[in-house]
């Protein structure tokens, strides 16, 4: 927004440079707005595809997948939610919600005590809690699935909520540190005097006060969760437990070839996530350049 | 007092614990394992030193992983690396400020599109009768072009990076967007000032200025590029054949169709030392290791 005014200043001041500079780029914009829209067709066109056919009978979509549905089947979308697609949305829900509130609350006591006190071994502690960061999941995959077996959670939601708050702590700590690095020393100190605890400081005043970042850190890990496939995959094998991602390919598996069904499957399964992204997109940028800046 | 001692400790133990306990400890045991030979649900296990190593290298489905890695590494890096930085000077362009935040938006939508939906939904791009694909190779009149994509070993490996390019791009272009944001709108006016044109000013300004996130870009994305698992297990599951095999779908494979997981776990091994590798190298070209 400044700089906008900056350069309207700019403007008036050396006018006729910049008119003759305008009409320049005018002609300027032609290449990159075709990039944009050559682009644009690229990521629309599929999608798009998706929407109109997951309205149509899987013989109109195999006679004409380009063409609008001559009738708008809603009732692809009622079958595929019958079909199992209910079940997966329930599990991923309670999954996402459980994982989104557990790691977000131990990453801020986390947060907090690694900002707030001075303590031997901080900076160790430090390094372990972010240092997973670059650890991928595949990596440990057989010795993690021997232990979820070994503690007997394989096939319970848990063995999908534990290691996802484990495998989100680095990021969410980061995020939250580097908010409760912020908040002024005073705050706390005149709250120690009224003799507050430590936790009671918690609680009454860092988590209120960093509701925003919290709430990123709540997005961020409801985007990992929500979409998650190879833990999903392999630590539940009931069909009854399954969350979407995995449970979507059981779904193609009993659907075959009906695949208005499978489309509009497929719809509501990315619904949720898009809805949740076009309102709260100011806090997902924020959260993933953040989470993303320390490499 | 001694609560008081305690306290910080008390509040980071739950972090600690749980990732020690699912983050930690299965990297240290994922070593172990490497060196010995079992089974999913039997209790013992065999040692068998490097075998599981000398077994994989003579294995030719461990090279085509390999080499479909190495490829999805390059490609990657094309696409998204520079792809990304290119789509978001264009959208940080003044020239493009009216639409610029629509256009980010839908570029940015695959990226939280579930990936098991997308690559479902590529399924029926690439189907040799319906796909948008082939029709629209068709609508141009080439015909010849005209392919099973996913089901011939020349092609399978390519239309599943191009996949997770289609969903990933978005994300690298995003970060791309934040680094440029942040940059002094100074340095642009005086090159204006210079007249200097767009392609300069990309070079001059907007690339060493987001010099940071390129190593960041690059590092998610090579580390991505190794570790891949779910696009080719989905769209594919390596096949036809071997033909689309990564290291991920072939961990997968070893450890859950085949049950040997200590097989397995050298795979595992070598994938964390390929992607550490890209990156210890990568901190040496960049040489932002000082700034830390």
């Amino acid at each position: 927004m400044e700089a906008d005014k900056v350069t309207s200043t700019d403007y008036s001041i050396q006018s006729t440079r910049v008119r003759s500079n305008r009409r320049k780029n005018v002609s300027g914009a032609i290449p990159l707005y075709t990039i944009l829209i050559f682009y644009f067709l690229i990521i629309a066109y599929p999608l798009f595809w998706m929407v109109i056919n997951s309205f149509k009978t899987t013989e109109e979509i195999f006679s004409n997948s380009w063409a609008l549905p001559t009738s708008w089947l809603v009732s692809n979308y009622v079958h595929a939610w019958n079909t199992g697609i209910s079940g997966y949305f329930l599990n991923s829900t309670i999954v996402t919600i459980s994982t989104c509130l557990l790691t977000v609350f131990i990453s801020s006591l986390g947060a907090y005590g690694l900002t707030r006190f001075e303590f031997k071994g901080k900076k160790l502690l430090l390094i372990l809690c972010m240092g997973g960061m670059m650890l991928s999941p595949q990596v440990s995959l057989v010795p993690l699935y021997k232990l979820i077996q070994a503690m007997g959670i394989h096939d319970t939601y848990l063995a999908l909520i534990l290691p996802y708050v484990a495998y989100r702590i680095p990021i969410t700590v980061l995020l939250i540190r580097a908010a409760f690095l912020e908040v002024p020393k005073e705050m706390e100190e005149s709250a120690f005097l009224d003799g507050c605890s430590t936790w009671k400081v918690f609680i009454k005043i860092f988590l209120p006060l960093n509701l925003p970042i919290l709430f990123t850190g709540v997005i961020l890990t409801a985007y990992f969760t929500w979409n998650e496939f190879m833990f999903a995959l392999i630590f539940i094998d009931s069909d009854s437990l399954k969350t979407i991602p995995a449970g979507l390919m059981q779904f193609r598996d009993a659907l075959q070839t009906n695949w208005g069904v499978l489309l509009a499957g497929l719809m509501i399964s990315a619904i949720p996530i898009i809805t949740l992204f076009l309102f709260l997109q100011k806090y997902f940028v924020r959260g993933l350049a953040s989470g993303s800046l320390k490499g | 007092m001694t609560l008081r001692k305690m306290a910080p400790y008390l509040y980071i133990a739950p972090c600690i614990l749980l990732m020690g306990l699912f983050v930690y400890y299965p990297i240290v045991e994922n070593f172990r394992f490497a060196f010995y030979e079992f089974s999913a649900f039997a209790p013992d296990k065999v040692f068998v030193g490097f075998e599981n190593f000398l077994a994989l290298f003579q294995d030719e489905v461990f090279y085509i992983a390999l080499k479909n890695n190495i490829w999805y590494a390059i490609i990657s890096i094309v696409c998204q690396v520079f792809g990304g930085l290119v789509l978001a000077a264009i959208l940080e362009d003044p020239l493009t400020r009216l639409f610029s935040g629509f256009f980010r938006t839908a570029f940015f939508l695959p990226v939280i599109i579930s990936i098991t939906v997308i690559a479902l939904l590529f399924s029926f791009v690439y189907n040799p009768d319906i796909g948008i694909l082939n029709s629209f190779l068709r609508l141009l009149g080439l015909e010849e072009w005209t392919r099973a994509w996913l089901g011939e070993s020349e092609t399978a490996i390519f239309a599943v990076i191009a996949v997770s390019q289609w969903q990933s791009i978005g994300y690298i272009m995003m970060l791309f967007i934040v680094a440029i944001q942040s940059i002094p709108q100074e340095l642009y006016e005086a090159a204006d000032i210079d007249g200097a044109n767009k392609f300069y000013k990309f070079l001059h300004i907007t690339v060493p200025q987001v010099k940071e996130m390129l190593f960041v870009a690059t590092l998610i994305t090579l580390t991505g590029a190794f570790t891949v698992f779910n696009e080719p297990y989905i769209l594919t599951s390596g096949g036809p054949g071997n033909a689309s095999e990564v290291l991920g779908t072939l961990l997968y494979k070893s450890a859950f169709f085949r049950d040997e997981m200590g097989y397995a776990s050298a795979i595992a091994t070598i994938i964390l030392v390929l992607s550490l590798g890209a990156a210890i190298i990568q901190m040496k070209l960049f040489k932002t290791g000082k700034e830390d």
